[in-house]
């Protein structure tokens, strides 16, 4: 099938600044962003990106502040003009329209989602999500009736006539989003719609979002900061590092096939094991046995529940070490209490620690570490297999 | 030698010296004799207008116009207190025997205000749109603001004489700056996403001042209206030097005969009467303000 490229940018630099073809000269030669800032004083935006984006696709641009990932989404409703380069939205130069058609171009084509929602707070909810069509020239009835219609798909039906000051911030992105799909656009640019959200409502908003998408199937370019919603999000992701784009790929792929070290940072940043407590992931089925057993019924105990070690308590629950099969065998060998054979060298966390510095810990371990609470019950053990699981 | 250095060392030369002061007077002198008909027209039509404005107040029963004011006060202010106390000031000036002169200061202060709004909201908007016009009208304006008043009386009393008509010119142009000023601040500085909003969806300039930056900037517009009313009213005063008739002209005529009680109860009208129009306006701004997006 024939790739339909609805976005494309090529070879887009925005430089700011008196000293621009200096800047140029210099980016060009292999220097720094920072090295032609402080020469030249001019401000490298973008230097030479390029990328595509298909029909229906998301693509998700990620970089931190001042990467430009801000300026290059600009570039495609004109709202930023590149100083060189070229942007095509469904294979028409954007930079080179005139006045009428990028008007057309903002009314019908492309449409935007901002970070502080950038909600006209003079309007009610439905005179936001309508505005798009207001402008176009649309009656006020047809603009109120289709506006009506992605106010109720955004879940804020009810809510119609309610001045913006009275939404929470999760509502408010609803209106800007309702107001971005009003207009029936082919693609929507996202600037870091989410990141002024608080985790649990961003990723609600992201469920919203994909399940929108799944509907409409517009094309979407998604500029964030976490990596987390990149990967969540983008069919396609990029990563931008001080002005240029360092990688472009599918999550899987850069997560398998990182560029460099500073991808392969900013892939660590996305992983669960910073969400996730030593509770989350340990498993509470553990073979567990008394000290003052005999090593015969420590081995069964074993044995009937498939360890090779059985963790030790006293009568209180409260941990003591380890045994190993083989050291219990020798113990009933030799028939000497189990209680000499116990391997105290056991890494306990509390409950609360984060699986990211657990993982650490586990590196030469010869035991799952134990989950352990303050007076030294035993609540559960992970595993290095648990802690894999949490990690993909 | 020793004359020369007193002359043009320790002295500020006097040869020096021009006349640039009397040059202005033949000129403006000359402007007002060469178009006496048309400023005759001007005077005439503004005489009538502000008598009209007049009449209407005057036109009203004076209980009509307090408890006007007293509702008013309460409808803008929601207590009650506030509009009693608003109308016992506004019967102290009648009882004091200045009704009449209230109402002439008054008229005058509203056909300037109404000048003031009508030239100084479009000043305000053409400064905001083109940044040539800002450069060139900028200093102008903070001319006009530094000035003091007394100076825009002599060209007014030139070309109109005396009376009101020159008195509205000077308060005019002494009042308007604030209107133009706040006028292309509000509109400047409107939130910038919302700006880009409105670019992204497609807004000519013309939509995004009248949908979006006009309505966002009216607290920051009302409080022009509100800073322009309050120097008209202090102009007005001022321009009972020019002649203008009202509260002012009474101080004047009591100074000019040493009267402190006399020239002290117009003064204690001017000062309720400022106080009234600066809380009503000052509680029009306020209702106009839009809630703050705190995100």
């Amino acid at each position: 099938m024939e790739r339909d490229v609805v976005l494309k940018a090529d070879k887009v630099c925005k430089i700011y600044g008196a000293n621009r073809a200096e800047a140029e000269r210099m980016m060009a030669a292999g220097h720094t962003k920072e090295e032609v800032q402080k020469k030249t004083g001019a401000t490298v935006a973008l230097w030479d990106v390029s990328f595509e984006v298909n029909r229906g696709e998301v693509f998700a641009i990620i970089g931190l502040s001042g990467s430009g990932k801000s300026t290059i989404i600009r570039c495609f409703n004109q709202l930023l003009r590149p100083t060189s380069g070229h942007v095509y939205v469904e294979g028409r130069a954007v930079d080179s329209m005139s006045k009428k058609e990028l008007l057309e171009l903002r009314r019908h084509k492309v449409s935007m989602v901002f970070q502080n929602f950038g909600l006209f707070t003079h309007r009610s909810v439905l005179e936001n999500v309508a505005y798009g069509l207001e402008v176009r020239g649309l009656s006020k009835t047809e603009c109120a009736e289709r506006a009506m219609e992605f106010i109720d798909m955004v879940g804020l039906k009810g809510w119609e006539q309610s001045p913006i000051h009275s939404l929470s911030g999760g509502m408010k992105q609803r209106v800007g989003i309702a107001r971005a799909l009003t207009s029936d656009p082919e693609v929507l640019l996202m600037d870091e719609p989410f990141s002024a959200l608080d985790p649990l409502v961003r990723s609600e908003m992201q469920f919203e979002l994909l399940k929108i998408q799944r509907k409409l199937g517009k094309t979407i370019l998604f500029i964030t900061h976490d990596m987390n919603e990149a990967f969540k999000l983008g069919d396609r992701v990029a990563i931008m590092r001080d002005a240029k784009i360092v990688q472009i790929d599918t999550p899987e792929g850069m997560t398998t096939n990182p560029a460099d070290d500073y991808v392969r940072q900013f892939i660590g940043s996305a992983d669960k094991t910073q969400v996730f407590t030593a509770q989350q992931v340990m498993i509470g089925h553990v073979c567990l046995v008394q000290e003052k057993d005999n090593p015969s019924n420590a081995l069964r105990q074993m044995q009937r529940e498939g360890f090779s070690s059985a963790y030790v308590v006293d009568n209180r629950m409260r941990l003591l070490g380890v045994v190993t099969a083989e050291s219990a065998v020798e113990a009933r060998q030799k028939s000497r209490p189990l209680a000499e054979y116990i391997e105290r060298d056991v890494i306990s966390v509390p409950p609360d620690k984060l699986a990211g510095d657990i993982i650490p810990l586990t590196v030469g371990a010869r035991f799952p570490v134990a989950v352990v609470e303050e007076d030294g019950t035993l609540l559960g053990i992970i595993t290095k297999a648990a802690l894999l699981s949490c990690v993909s | 030698m020793s004359k020369w250095i007193e002359e043009y060392i320790l002295q500020f030369p006097k040869a020096w010296e021009f006349r640039l002061g009397d040059s202005v007077d033949a000129a403006v002198k000359e402007f007002a004799v060469r178009n006496r008909d048309t400023l005759g027209a001007i005077k005439s039509s503004v005489i009538s207008v502000i008598g009209a404005i007049r009449g209407t107040l005057e036109g009203i029963p004076w209980i009509v116009l307090v408890l006007a004011v007293v509702a008013l006060a309460w409808y803008l202010t929601r207590r009650w207190r506030v509009g009693v106390a608003y109308g016992l000031m506004l019967v102290f000036v009648g009882c004091s025997g200045l009704w009449g002169h209230m109402l002439q200061t008054l008229s005058v202060v509203i056909a300037s205000v109404v000048l003031c709004v009508l030239l100084g909201f479009p000043l305000g908007v053409l400064l905001t749109m083109s940044p040539r016009a800002n450069r060139v009208l900028r200093p102008v304006l903070d001319t006009m603001q530094t000035m003091p008043s007394w100076v825009y009386l002599v060209p007014a009393v030139l070309l109109f004489s005396t009376g009101t008509t020159p008195a509205l010119l000077a308060t005019t142009i002494y009042a308007i700056v604030p209107m133009v000023r706040m006028t292309s601040h509000g509109l400047l500085y409107v939130d910038a996403e919302m700006l880009e909003a409105a670019r992204a969806f497609g807004s000519t300039r013309m939509q995004t001042l009248i949908k979006v930056q006009i309505p966002q900037a009216k607290p920051t517009i009302m409080a022009g209206v509100n800073q322009t009313i309050m120097m008209a009213m202090a102009m007005v005063v001022t321009c009972a030097l020019i002649g203008a008739n009202g509260l002012g002209m009474e101080i004047l005529l009591a100074t000019n005969q040493v009267q402190v009680g006399k020239s002290l109860l117009p003064g204690i009208a001017i000062v309720i009467v400022a106080v009234i129009l600066d809380r009503l306006t000052q509680a029009v701004a306020k209702r106009s303000e839009v809630q703050p997006d705190g995100a």
